[in-house]
């Protein structure tokens, strides 16, 4: 049975695309066929961060407008032969799409595909309304500010409104050196205001820097990021996979601390 | 000593940001903007100004949200306080 998820937050910048991708890969790693489509029409980003951005001949509206067949513009993955990309187009606007035509590619592509993930443009306007109107589940993503928070319920309201019940948070660039001295929400404080279960968080790493700069999604890879992205799959295959333990990246003190109390 | 008092206001942001958040999103999920709490606010002075005269800088309003034990889930609250003067009806008692 296959599954449509919307990777959706409201504010921009806080990791839509980046968990886009990593999710995406990581649930192909595990062996699902997964399609990625990017619902930002105007501003496409996913092609870059999957690094497919020279393989692009068709687009979403292509698809829509019935200029090209569906297959035609998927893209596959340079790593997984089981993950696609269904790109956006960088010259139109959201106007070109209605919820009803997304509506009707999404269920043509449950046909083919054990996931299909679609990446949401950031606020609550034309393309969120596209990029929900066939999701069957959301993940929606925060950073631990007041600004993203705030617009994360925001949308976990339009969702409701939307009768996308199966709702679950993703708290973002958490700081667990900074959660600890008092410095910033933690993903209790997080998931105890949005009121919707945590899927996972992943913790502020460089490395994502670095994967997104190459054009490689890190999800799997050894780095906090890279594991916790891969545990927040298992978690979506059904998997019980406890919340990684993001204190490992403690100082040498603390460690030698710990070892003393264990000890 | 100034200084102290900084780094000890400064180490709970995380707090602070919390609690920040918690009261805008009562006014957020209520769909009520501090714009309409104003207009409240004045519509309710000029009515009950009617009938005693009221510290209208005193006045307090502002919507908060309570457990609802029966549906078991949060309702939220206009809550006003409204400090009085003179109450304008007494002379017609006497």
């Amino acid at each position: 049975m296959s599954e449509v998820i919307v990777i959706t937050s409201g504010k921009g910048g806080v990791g839509k695309t980046t968990t886009s991708a990593n999710v995406g890969t990581g649930l192909a790693m595990l062996g699902e066929k997964v399609v990625l489509i990017d619902t930002d029409i105007g501003l496409r980003n996913l092609d870059v961060v999957m690094g497919l951005e020279n393989r692009i001949v068709y687009n979403l509206v292509d698809v829509v407008e019935g200029n090209c067949r569906m297959k035609q513009a998927l893209i596959k993955d340079k790593r997984y032969p089981n993950l696609f990309l269904l790109p956006s187009a960088q010259t139109r606007d959201k106007s070109s799409v209605s919820p009803g035509q997304m509506k009707k590619l999404v269920d043509d592509l449950r046909e083919d595909f054990d996931y299909v993930l679609l990446d949401c443009p950031a606020g609550i306007e034309q393309g969120f309304k596209n990029a929900i109107a066939g999701a069957d589940r959301a993940f929606v993503v925060t950073t631990p500010e007041v600004s993203a928070i705030r617009d994360a319920d925001r949308i976990v309201g339009l969702l409701e409104a939307n009768e996308i019940t199966k709702a679950e948070l993703i708290v973002n660039r958490i700081r667990m050196d900074m959660v600890r001295r008092g410095d910033m929400m933690s993903i209790e404080d997080v998931t105890d205001i949005l009121g919707i279960p945590i899927l996972g968080a992943i913790p502020d790493d460089e490395e994502i820097v670095i994967s997104t700069n190459q054009g490689e999604p890190l999800v799997g890879m050894n780095s906090f990021a890279g594991q916790a992205y891969l545990n927040i799959c298992k978690r979506v295959l059904g998997q019980e996979v406890p919340l990684m333990d993001l204190e490992r990246n403690k100082g040498f003190l603390t460690r030698v601390a710990g070892l003393l109390k264990r000890a | 000593m100034v200084n102290l008092f900084e780094i000890l206001t400064r180490r709970n942001s995380g707090t602070i940001a919390k609690k920040r958040l918690q009261f805008l999103l009562i006014s957020d999920r209520a769909g009520c903007t501090p714009e309409i709490l104003e207009m409240i606010k004045d519509d309710m002075i000029k009515a009950i100004s009617k009938y005693m005269e009221i510290d209208t800088n005193g006045l307090e309003i502002k919507i908060t949200q309570v457990e609802d034990e029966d549906v078991s889930e949060r309702l939220a609250i206009l809550y006003a306080s409204i400090p009085i003067r003179v109450l304008l009806t007494k002379g017609t008692y006497l």
